[in-house]
């Protein structure tokens, strides 16, 4: 029986391993934390719709008990042995799994805020990121860390994307959508709070995505100014200074907020980044794997019988990992055929 | 016996004697009124001697080279050395041979070809002695040959590029003494009037070919190649021979290089020997790029090329003047012909809007760019909190900036402006000490801000300060830490060991190797002296920096600058933070350190 | 008649047929990076001339590419040449380098025409 090892328990790792699950093969599924779900598991709600997250993660709970899956949590990678046909997949603990077919779905990392030093996340307490927001959702209470209920919130596009300063020239693409979802959910919880987007661009590049721009300004009143924010400080009464220019009237402008919420970019993983060193998997300039083309070979890696599903190749929302993943399952298929 | 081959020397030697009688004037005339009471009233005190002895020091025995790399230390030395004791110890063997000084001056040049015997015992051993001089330089010519072609071999990346003209010399250098040892080969082959190493050539010569044919124009030759050398040298890289000697002086007179272009820049200019040992001091290497290193830079002044680019592109880190075995001040050198470039373009600064002006004890300016450190600015804050500091903070809204960018970039007229601003506020105040935590405030501050009764202190010695008056609380914390140096508060303000203390204080520094610590610490790329360099050069410069930490694998990297912290930043490989992030860090919570410790052994064990 | 007549445009509209591109292109072979620039306007909420007087670097930049070069020197003499932008930048664009080369360039420029 030839066996397949999935690395990472996020979306789509699961994606995967259910398709493959189906259709009878076993599959050995490594998660590096303590449960399934990975990045997923920080959002409360998706855009466009609104669709619980958790209700998405629960419909893969089932694959848990398939008896042809092998469930390895708190398993780090350590190293991928290709020197035999074989392939080895080793774990820090010293677990050896054999591997006649290898998906990489490692996922991304949220890009760590206090990087972008002159934002002061980590500075000041009212400096939030859109993954704390998302927390915040969950509990249906937003509260400013210094605890108090925001009269006005900033919400800053492209935290860690589009910016050589911490070396993130690409686009993370999700973050604008997230940042109207976010706006909207706020401002249905909080009816009176002002809600300033900051943005570069906005790139709504998802079919309903314009529409729900759309409805943050015509149904909840959401600003949006065209300038990417400078600096940040804090006053005396905790609020947050916030420095940007409206770069559509060309002039400097400074505001006070009750909070700011910086919508932090998609990276490449610690396991995708550690590929960049040594040769057996390629890697691009910004740490995601890189498929042999991004056309009609977006699963595969140069590697025989080593696949790539999700965001370990690039930001993706939800929707596109499942999709990417499924196709995942379908190149493993047909190659676990031929061979 | 009527001779005329030295006629070429006696001609090339003339023409050297007047040229540089004629430059040296023109170059005593114009320095400074004060400049030129400075250098004479020198001639009365004991620094003459001071002079005289890093004369032979650098001009002769190059001990500066021979520290650094010694094969290329030997190659100057015994060109310089072994020549000028060849000049001596000849005219002091005519002399004995003579009897006397009755003869005429070029006699001991060509001395083997006028005293065909020698009898005593005495000009025996003066022609081995001659002979092993002759042998002494021969080996650096074989040296400075192998150099050109293989440069490796003296532990240097580089070598200098040269133009035709300097070829022309270097090429007559090369030929003046294997010439002489052809001559007096050639001589000793025919009188047997040399010793150890010229009679055996001449013996050697004697078995090959027909000597006496070649007798005479082998010493007409020699006689040439002098004059050629001696006539292209005040217009070649070897004019840096005699300026050097001239440059020792003025300098150990006291004279500055001054903020504009004037004669005492013109003689530092004269006295680069082009020995290339700053080249690979340079970083920019690295980021291809190879025209503002300070030898090819120099060169394209002394030449007057169009060197403006070169000029804005150079980091002014400093690290080639530290190298630097003639002592020249190459970035005040630099920033003067700066200022002489950027004249034209005016700034002005009349809109300044004066912060509130308030009274303190003690000012903090934080600078432009810590504005985008807020860590280094809560840090410090708390830091003045704890020891309960009366503290203004005199930029914190309407900064005005320090003035050091602008002077960088040749703008000193413009940067007075804001000097005198940033000084009134600050008198104003009535503060007894100013805190800097910018290296490139704290240097225009220091150097250039008149505030006699104001103590001006950088952080790191401030907070050293704090630390010996026990006014901090203990707290090691279990971290390896790397200290960078910043250029401009290393070299440019030569303060390394107070921020290496607080550091050993609070955390495990790791120490670096010596040719990459301290004065000779590199720079992380993002200096405000590159103007015009590109952004991929720049970082180019911080990646291969944070490379060498990363070697080390420490837990932080600790600066002192927050320029040095941005640019490290963008590296994700080692956790860049502050000195005084550091400290606070330290005393806020040495519990937190010990638990952490305590944790990791707990997960070893399982 | 204003000492810098020489560089007015006087158009309504950006006419982009009839610009003069001669100084941008002057100093775009020498600071290339300003025209990679994605108008965010970090630098000019960061700048620290800013903080006193109107000043906008990024607008002065766009300025020099639509050819509105009318009041540019006069508007460059502010700036402290601080680094805050170049520090700033998303795109790292050497801002103190544009200032520097538009100034120059202005001044040669004008003694070209004079």
């Amino acid at each position: 029986m030839k066996k397949i090892v999935v690395i990472g328990a996020g979306i789509a790792g699961l994606e995967v391993s259910k398709q493959l699950l189906q259709a009878n093969l076993p599959v050995t599924l490594i998660e590096q934390s303590s449960k399934i779900g990975g990045n997923i598991k920080n959002y409360a709600y998706l855009f466009p719709d609104f669709y619980n997250a958790e209700d998405l993660l629960n419909s893969y709970q089932y694959i848990i008990t398939d008896p042809n899956l092998q469930l390895l949590l708190n398993a780090h990678v350590s190293k991928i042995d290709f020197s035999k046909k074989i392939y080895n997949v080793i774990t820090k603990d010293g677990i050896t799994i054999p591997a006649d077919a290898i998906v990489i779905a490692t996922g991304y990392n949220t890009f760590d805020a206090r990087l972008k030093e002159e934002f002061g996340y980590g500075i000041y307490d009212n400096v939030i990121t859109s993954v704390e927001l998302e927390q915040m959702f969950k509990k249906q209470e937003i509260i400013t860390p210094s605890g108090k209920v925001p009269e006005r919130i900033g919400f800053i596009h492209c935290v860690g994307s589009r910016d050589a300063k911490v070396s993130n020239t690409y686009c993370s693409r999700l973050c604008c959508i997230t940042a109207i979802k976010q706006a909207i959910e706020t401002k249905k919880l909080l009816p009176l709070v002002e809600i300033f987007c900051f943005y570069i661009d906005l790139r709504m590049y998802g079919l309903l995505f314009e529409d729900l721009y759309l409805s943050a300004q015509r149904d909840y009143n959401i600003q949006f100014v065209r300038g990417r924010l400078s600096e940040a400080s804090e006053m005396i009464d905790k609020k947050i200074q916030i420095k940007a220019e409206d770069t559509l009237i060309g002039r400097p402008l400074q505001m006070s907020a009750d909070m700011i919420v910086l919508m932090v970019g998609m990276e490449a993983s610690d396991f995708s980044k550690q590929f960049k060193y040594h040769n057996d998997l390629n890697v691009n300039e910004h740490g995601f794997f890189d498929p042999i083309n991004p056309h009609n070979l977006r699963n595969l890696t140069a590697k025989e019988g080593v696949f790539l599903a999700g965001t370990s190749i690039g930001p993706m929302s939800v929707g596109e990992t499942i999709d990417h993943a499924r196709g995942t399952a379908l190149s493993v298929l047909s190659y676990i055929k031929s061979n | 016996m009527k001779t005329y081959f030295q006629y070429p020397f006696l001609i090339g030697t003339i023409f050297l004697f007047a040229a540089l009688i004629y430059i040296y004037i023109k170059w005593y005339v114009k320095l400074s009124k004060y400049d030129k009471v400075r250098f004479k009233k020198f001639w009365t005190t004991n620094k003459v001697w001071k002079a005289i002895k890093d004369s032979i020091n650098d001009g002769l025995l190059h001990l500066s080279i021979f520290k650094k790399n010694p094969v290329l230390g030997y190659m100057h030395m015994s060109l310089a050395f072994g020549w000028f004791l060849l000049i001596v110890i000849g005219h002091l063997e005519v002399v004995v041979a003579k009897g006397g000084l009755n003869f005429p001056f070029y006699y001991a040049i060509f001395f083997r070809y006028f005293e065909t015997v020698h009898a005593t015992t005495i000009a025996k051993i003066f022609a081995a002695v001659m002979d092993f001089l002759l042998l002494f330089i021969l080996s650096g010519v074989v040296l400075a040959i192998t150099k050109r072609f293989y440069k490796k071999l003296f532990g240097m990346k580089r070598t200098t590029k040269l133009k035709t003209f300097d070829k022309m010399a270097l090429y007559s250098l090369w030929s003046i003494f294997p010439l002489r040892l052809l001559a007096e080969s050639c001589s000793a082959a025919v009188y047997n009037n040399g010793s150890f190493l010229t009679n055996t050539t001449g013996a050697w010569l004697g078995n090959m070919i027909n000597v006496s044919a070649i007798y005479e124009p082998s010493w007409w030759l020699y006689s040439f190649a002098l004059c050629f050398f001696f006539i292209a040298l005040p217009f070649s890289r070897y004019m840096h021979i005699p300026t050097e000697i001239y440059y020792i002086f003025l300098r150990n007179a006291g004279i500055k290089t001054k903020k504009t272009w004037e004669s005492y820049a013109q003689i530092q200019l004269y006295s680069c020997s082009r020995c290339g040992i700053c080249l690979d001091a340079c970083q920019l290497f690295d980021a291809g790029i190879s025209d503002v290193q300070s030898v090819y830079f120099l060169q394209f002044i002394r030449n007057k090329v169009d060197a403006e680019k070169p000029l804005f592109g150079c980091l002014i880190c400093g690290r080639c003047q530290v190298e630097c075995p003639v002592h020249l001040n190459l970035n005040d050198l630099r920033t003067a012909l700066r200022i002489k470039a950027s004249k034209p373009l005016t700034f002005s600064y009349a809109y300044t809007k004066k912060p509130e002006q308030q009274t303190a004890d003690t000012i903090y300016f934080a600078g432009c760019m810590t504005h985008l450190t807020p860590n280094i600015k809560k840090s410090m804050t708390k830091i003045f909190d704890y020891v309960g500091e009366n503290v203004w903070f005199m930029d914190d809204d309407k900064s005005i900036c320090c003035g050091r960018p602008l002077m960088l970039a040749g703008q000193y007229d413009s940067a007075s402006q804001l000097i005198s601003k940033n000084t009134e506020l600050i008198i104003a105040s009535g503060a007894k000490n100013i805190i800097l935590s910018c290296p490139y405030c704290y240097k225009v501050f220091k150097e250039d801000y008149l505030l006699p009764d104001i103590n001006i202190k950088f952080h790191a010695n401030y907070i050293k300060e704090l630390i010996k008056q026990n006014k901090l609380p203990e707290g090691k914390l279990n971290l390896t830490a790397i200290y960078h140096d910043p250029c401009e508060l290393g070299r440019g303000s030569n303060i390394y060991q107070e921020p290496r203390e607080v550091i050993e204080h609070y955390a495990h520094r790791i120490p670096l190797q010596k040719n990459k610590d301290k004065d000779r610490a590199l720079c992380c790329g993002a200096g405000l002296g590159g103007v015009n360099l590109p952004a991929e050069a720049k970082n180019t410069v911080a990646y291969n920096t944070m490379s060498y930490f990363a070697k080390f694998n420490p837990d932080v990297l600790i600066t002192a600058c927050p320029l040095c912290k941005k640019t490290f930043v963008r590296d994700r490989r080692i956790e860049t933070m502050d000195i005084s992030e550091l400290v606070v860090k330290a005393i806020e919570q040495p519990n937190d350190s010990k638990s952490k410790e305590t944790k990791e052994i707990s997960y070893a064990i399982i | 008649m204003g000492d810098l007549d020489f560089l007015k445009v006087k158009h309504l509209h950006i006419d982009y047929d009839k610009l003069e591109l001669d100084l941008l292109n002057k100093v775009l072979e020498e600071e290339p990076s300003f025209q990679w620039c994605i108008s965010c306007g970090c630098c000019t909420a960061s700048c620290s001339a800013g903080n006193h007087t109107t000043f906008n670097v990024r607008r002065i930049s766009l300025l020099l590419r639509r050819g509105e070069i009318e009041s540019l020197e006069k508007e460059l003499e502010k700036c402290m040449l601080c680094g805050k932008c170049t520090l700033v930048c998303p795109r790292d664009i050497q801002l103190r380098n544009v200032v520097m080369n538009i100034k120059r360039n202005i001044l040669k420029y004008k003694m070209i025409l004079l």
